[in-house]
């Protein structure tokens, strides 16, 4: 297989790696650059869990050839905690125990951040929307519904 | 063709454990050089929070803060005898393990630091925040950290203790069969509300109301976390969830999320789950394995409540629209 050359920002730091054409990102993301957030469920696109952000749009890693993401911007879970501080959807799924294996978890926030970007004020509709891609076992998915509408009106009142 | 209603009831009698050879669990408590303690067991945590209760229960015992509890599941090659994580059990057997391994350790931390006050133990008592005191003077007193290296360095011990917890095996009696396979019941109702399609067989569940009784909820909102995900588990295999055709040949059987089937966020019924305590006699400070039990009373309450609905009686899981329109077709030719 012949390697490719491929260069991307993941949560803000350039990256540069040779892939074997026909490589998964999620490959990619985990066993190369050692990014564990993004987790390998179903690997083909059914389940959620390796769902990250490529420039601003929710992806399934485990589709998403590792040599179409030149440039591109990829954001993981494992990149959202700032300075040992968590993102207001991290803190707000602790608080809602929204997790419980936490083999979901990654891909649900992921899903979550995508809404949250492009609607800062969702309903609960919104939110089942926003997740109905994404696969979990244990918690019922109430407590995560529950977690992203919290996060939500934490951003409505820091605009406020 | 209409959209008919039903409403269904089920109650559950639900046993902790299994007993089919007897049922043990060992656990091993440690202090390390810092004063805090060790808990080893055999024990895993898939996720249910078995970790958090066994710290909690353990400080609960020994007087210390939960934080100063460290759980290692380790593996079975290392840790002490446990059945395992399965059938409600970890809570119970391994919790009662635990209080008596933390009992010992606490015993021997209380002598230790009676040493080092020139006291006697039982004039000892615990703050709950890391420190021992004398009964009535607090004033006099040493911390945890101080006992455990005082132990360590002082007089050559170990603040440990051994924990065991067995339920024995029982025999059925030859006269009458009788037997006592469990020692400590949980319990819980279900009253579903269904709608169902008689046209396309299609049901949808529009509510759930639980009522589960566990003992002593020893973290209210992990418990509360497990009963609601365990009763959208439940409507999940009353209508969904299906390792069939041919279980347990794989033959024809869904390989993947596109073929078997487990409803999304949007396939949620109105929920309601209340919690009733009732501490268990044997239970570790009163708790019951209600863990699979979340998922049980949905299962037979929507059954009941498409009976109620469209009059048949589907007995084969899960109820598929499909099983259900083979159903009303029999009860038709049967008019």
């Amino acid at each position: 297989m012949p390697k490719v050359p491929v260069q991307f920002a993941l949560n803000g730091e350039e990256k540069a790696e040779f892939v074997e054409s026909g490589t998964s990102l999620l490959t990619l993301l985990r066993d190369k650059i050692g990014d564990t957030s993004p987790k390998g469920g179903c690997h083909q696109g059914t389940c959620g869990a390796c769902s990250v952000i490529i420039d601003g749009e929710l992806k399934l890693s485990c589709l998403v050839l590792a040599e179409t993401c030149g440039n591109a911007s990829v954001q993981t879970t494992g990149g959202l905690a700032a300075d040992g501080v968590l993102h207001p959807l991290q803190r707000a799924f602790l608080d809602h125990f929204a997790a419980q294996c936490g083999f979901c978890t990654p891909g649900m926030i992921m899903a979550a951040k995508a809404l949250l970007d492009r609607n800062p004020d969702p309903t609960r509709e919104d939110v089942v929307e926003a997740i109905s891609g994404n696969i979990c076992r244990c918690t019922g998915y109430e407590p995560i519904i529950q977690a992203v509408m919290a996060a939500a009106q934490g951003n409505s009142q820091r605009v406020a | 063709m209409a959209i008919r209603r039903g409403r269904g009831v089920a109650a559950v009698n639900y046993p902790t454990g299994m007993n089919l050879g007897g049922d043990p669990s060992q656990a091993l408590v440690h202090s390390t050089p810092t004063g805090n303690f060790m808990v080893t067991l055999s024990s895993v945590d898939l996720g249910q929070g078995l970790k958090q209760v066994m710290a909690q229960i353990c400080a609960e015992t020994i007087g210390v803060p939960t934080e100063r509890v460290i759980i290692d599941t380790a593996d079975t090659d290392t840790g002490p005898h446990c059945m395992g994580t399965f059938a409600s059990r970890g809570t119970h057997r391994i919790g009662n393990a635990i209080i008596q391994a933390a009992r010992e350790a606490r015993h021997v931390m209380l002598e230790v630091a009676a040493e080092a006050l020139e006291v006697n133990a039982t004039d000892l008592d615990t703050d709950g925040e890391g420190n021992i005191h004398v009964k009535g003077a607090p004033q006099r007193s040493i911390s945890i950290f101080d006992t455990a290296l005082t132990a360590h360095f002082k007089l050559g011990l170990s603040i440990s203790g051994r924990g065991m917890f067995l339920v024995p095996r029982s025999y059925p009696e030859t006269e009458t069969g009788a037997m006592k396979p469990s020692t400590c019941y949980a319990h819980a109702c279900t009253v579903a509300d269904v709608e169902v399609d008689d046209e396309t067989g299609e049901v949808t569940v529009t509510s759930v109301k639980n009522v589960f009784e566990i003992g002593r909820a020893l973290n209210p909102r992990m418990v509360e976390q497990q009963l609601v995900g365990g009763s959208w588990m439940g409507i999940s295999h009353a209508l969904y969830e299906t390792t069939e055709p041919y279980y347990p040949s794989r033959e024809h059987g869904g390989t993947d999320f596109n073929e078997y089937l487990t409803p999304g966020p949007g396939d949620l019924a109105e929920t309601e789950t209340i919690v009733l305590e009732r501490p268990a006699t044997d239970g570790p400070y009163g708790a019951k394995g209600p863990g699979e039990m979340a998922a049980n009373p949905q299962i037979p309450a929507i059954a009941n409540a498409i009976f109620d609905a469209v009059g048949v009686r589907v007995d084969t899981l899960p109820i598929t629209p499909e099983r259900i329109l083979r159903a009303l077709k029999q009860q038709r030719a049967a008019h």
